[in-house]
């Protein structure tokens, strides 16, 4: 297959880009390095979608916004995710491709915690971002949307944990695409040290129905030994942005990774979300809830890849799709060779509340070592008649049962969600695409 | 007020193209408590559901009237706000919908808008009859009947119908499954619900629920149909010997609906 580059950003562009946010000589190479190959690469190719007409290249890639002092700024849409009645001391706000605010506790500052956007950090903290920056989880040549990622990257956070440190209060991150063709190409980088824990959760906003850009993000997750990460997201760009989004965790000896991910973007979106169970006993449990609407097409991969000895991983994809939308629900359960005594488990469930959508649900079990336990169940149908029957037959209304049913069915992640407000606002976004 | 009352009048029901039901007759007034006893495959259940409109039984004749109002042109919804209650044999589970939303939607379904429980209030009615039921309180957090024992299912069916106080509770083998402690617990929530108003249909194969909760009358049904109609000495004569002086009296030699 040719792939056709006509990408508005060549080597000139990116070197200038690179330098105007003074970044590390490292960077600036991995940039211009990335581009050559995204010239070369292809497409990923997730199963059962055709992505090569989407637009993951027509966008606008720097656009400046206003700081604000104040989180009163804010217009209501945004303060939606922010709890009222509690301070959120950690907090970064991305508008466009500038960091319109950003707090962090005093305390865990002192402590050595970093939570700041990815451009501060890669002026000072250059050495440590460097370490892990594509290097475990996510590389530059994956295919041609890693490398355009790489080479193109405009925001983001990147959030340090020192050993031992434990972190109870939820650090929070949003991303608000408030510009209709602003880009955002952002790279959150999560490294927790030996023995820390952190729970991180992030939304991502637009309101832009009709004009078209595109959005490429890649999240690494790294938890040593005996760290735990509990990572939280609500998507929700508009119809217009076209979505690529890769969070990837790698998790060494005794270390758990936790995914809740509420997938509501309206526009076409391609998920990736991969953990590599590196260290014996490490665990992780990914949970992604997603809703299809409109002509929506969207494709999930949900992958646990075990090589630790005991390790544990949990899949968990449901889906309800509507109108004339698609989805494809990938789950992968892999147990590579010598991770004896190893528990693969996947759920993946689609409900369809129209006869015009389609939803796959592919339970898939690669198992290479024989000491193990696995186990996959996957269904898609409609709201069970008996269920709603169950409920009617209490005096709930046929629309208030299914409402019930179908909140019940999300509710996975939205009840595993920190932040209240979060959760909150994720509840309203299922209520406004469902009904 | 002497409550309300359900008729049921010659009712056929199908499943599947199958007839189970070949025309009951049966009658609660409000104040009373009906056992219908029978053996397996009697279609005492189809009664049930039927009443209550299972989507998998069609009534192809006969007539359901709670207080003179046809029920079975009504949906289900509608039936239970019309007062009646049906506690199952084989409730759903129904996964992220907690006990207690579960509980309270139920509640307010059968409350205007604008008149709907306190939440204070509900929860304090819960806790008092969870209480009277011996459930642990964390099954009002629980998602609804989702890895419930088989006896936490059947004593969160009779919560239910504490806490929703229907005009005419339908319990379809309420005490399969149940040990003997767990009988009489169920029973004694159910002893409660008794008063002048509230009328009870009482399913079940077994005498010894009937030891507990005293029918005021006793059905045997036979071939999808009630074929003896007594006072609670029926059910005691039905323990002691069995239900095959009843076959020999009516010359029925296979009691289930194929035959």
């Amino acid at each position: 297959m040719t792939v056709e580059v006509s990408l508005p950003y060549d080597k000139e562009y990116v070197t200038q880009f690179s330098q105007g946010l003074q970044e590390p000589e490292w960077m600036k190479n991995l940039r211009l390095n990335a581009l050559e190959k995204s010239e070369s690469l292809s497409l990923p190719k997730p199963d059962k979608t055709n992505i090569s007409k989407w637009n993951f290249t027509e966008f606008d890639h720097h656009v400046k916004s206003d700081r604000i002092d104040s989180l009163d700024e804010l217009p209501l849409e945004i303060k939606d995710f922010l709890d009222e009645e509690k301070d959120q001391p950690n907090l970064v706000i991305q508008r466009n491709h500038t960091v319109a605010y950003a707090t962090i506790d005093q305390q865990l500052k002192d402590l050595g915690v970093i939570f700041t956007d990815i451009a501060t950090a890669l002026r000072d903290h250059s050495d440590l971002v460097e370490k892990y920056y594509m290097n475990d989880a996510v590389h530059v040549d994956e295919h041609r949307l890693t490398a355009l990622h790489a080479a193109l990257m405009n925001g983001g956070i990147f959030l340090y944990i020192p050993k031992d440190v434990q972190i109870e209060d939820p650090m929070q991150a949003i991303f608000w695409q408030e510009d209709s063709k602003a880009s955002l190409i952002n790279h959150i980088l999560v490294v927790a040290e030996e023995n820390s824990s952190v729970t991180y959760v992030e939304n991502y906003i637009s309101h832009n129905k009709e004009e078209k850009t595109s959005a490429n993000i890649v999240t690494e997750v790294i938890a040593k030994d005996g760290a735990k990460v509990s990572f939280g997201a609500v998507d929700n760009f508009d119809a217009g942005t076209t979505v690529y989004t890769n969070r990837r965790g790698v998790a060494y000896r005794d270390a758990v990774i936790e995914w809740a991910l509420g997938q509501m973007n309206e526009g076409d979106t391609v998920s990736e979300n991969i953990t590599h169970l590196i260290g014996d006993n490490s665990h992780s449990n990914a949970k992604t809830v997603a809703i299809g609407r409109g002509k929506q097409k969207q494709n999930f991969t949900a992958n646990i890849t075990h090589f630790g000895k005991g390790s544990d991983g949990y899949i968990l994809q449901h889906g309800v799709m509507k109108d004339k939308a698609s989805a494809i629900f990938n789950g992968i359960g892999k147990i590579e060779h010598g991770a004896s005594k190893s528990n693969a488990e996947q759920e993946s469930r689609v409900l369809m509340l129209s006869s015009d959508a389609r939803g796959d649900a592919n339970p898939i079990l690669l198992i290479d070592e024989d000491d193990v336990t696995a186990g996959h169940a996957a269904s898609v149908g409609r709201v069970d008649p008996i269920q709603l029957y169950y409920l009617m037959s209490r005096g709930i209304s046929r629309f208030e049962a299914e409402r019930l049913i179908i909140h019940g069915f999300l509710a996975p992640v939205v009840n595993q969600l920190p932040v209240e407000a979060v959760k909150r606002q994720l509840r309203q976004v299922i209520e406004r695409k469902v009904y | 007020m002497a409550g309300s009352t359900l008729e049921i009048k010659d009712l056929h029901v199908e499943i599947e193209g199958q007839e189970i039901l070949k025309g009951v007759n049966l009658t609660i007034n409000g104040g009373e408590f009906h056992a219908v006893m029978g053996p397996n495959g009697t279609g005492k259940s189809t009664l049930a559901s039927a009443i209550m409109g299972h989507p998998k039984y069609e009534v192809t004749k006969g007539e359901v009237l709670l207080d003179g109002e046809n029920v079975l042109e009504m949906e289900v919804d509608e039936r239970a706000q019309a007062g009646l209650f049906l506690a199952m044999q084989y409730p759903s589970e129904i996964s992220g919908v907690t006990n207690s939303d579960f509980l309270r939607s139920s509640i307010n379904a059968h409350r205007e808008e604008g008149d709907e429980i306190s939440l204070m209030k509900f929860i304090k009615d819960m806790d008092a009859k969870m209480d009277t039921l011996d459930m642990d309180k964390n099954m009002a957090q629980r998602y609804l009947n989702e890895g419930f024992s088989g006896g936490e299912k059947k004593r969160n069916e009779i919560l239910q119908l504490m806490m929703i106080e229907p005009a005419i509770a339908i319990l379809d083998e309420i005490d399969s499954g149940l040990d003997i402690d767990a009988l009489k617990v169920v029973a004694q929530g159910i002893n409660e619900m008794r008063n002048d108003s509230f009328g009870c249909l009482i399913i079940t194969h077994y005498q010894r629920l009937l030891n507990y909760i005293t029918p005021d009358k006793v059905h045997v049904m036979m071939q999808g149909r009630v074929v003896k109609s007594g006072g609670p000495e029926l059910s005691q004569r039905l323990e002691a010997e069995g239900y095959d002086w009843i076959k020999q009296e009516l010359g029925i030699e296979d009691e289930t609906v194929n035959a």
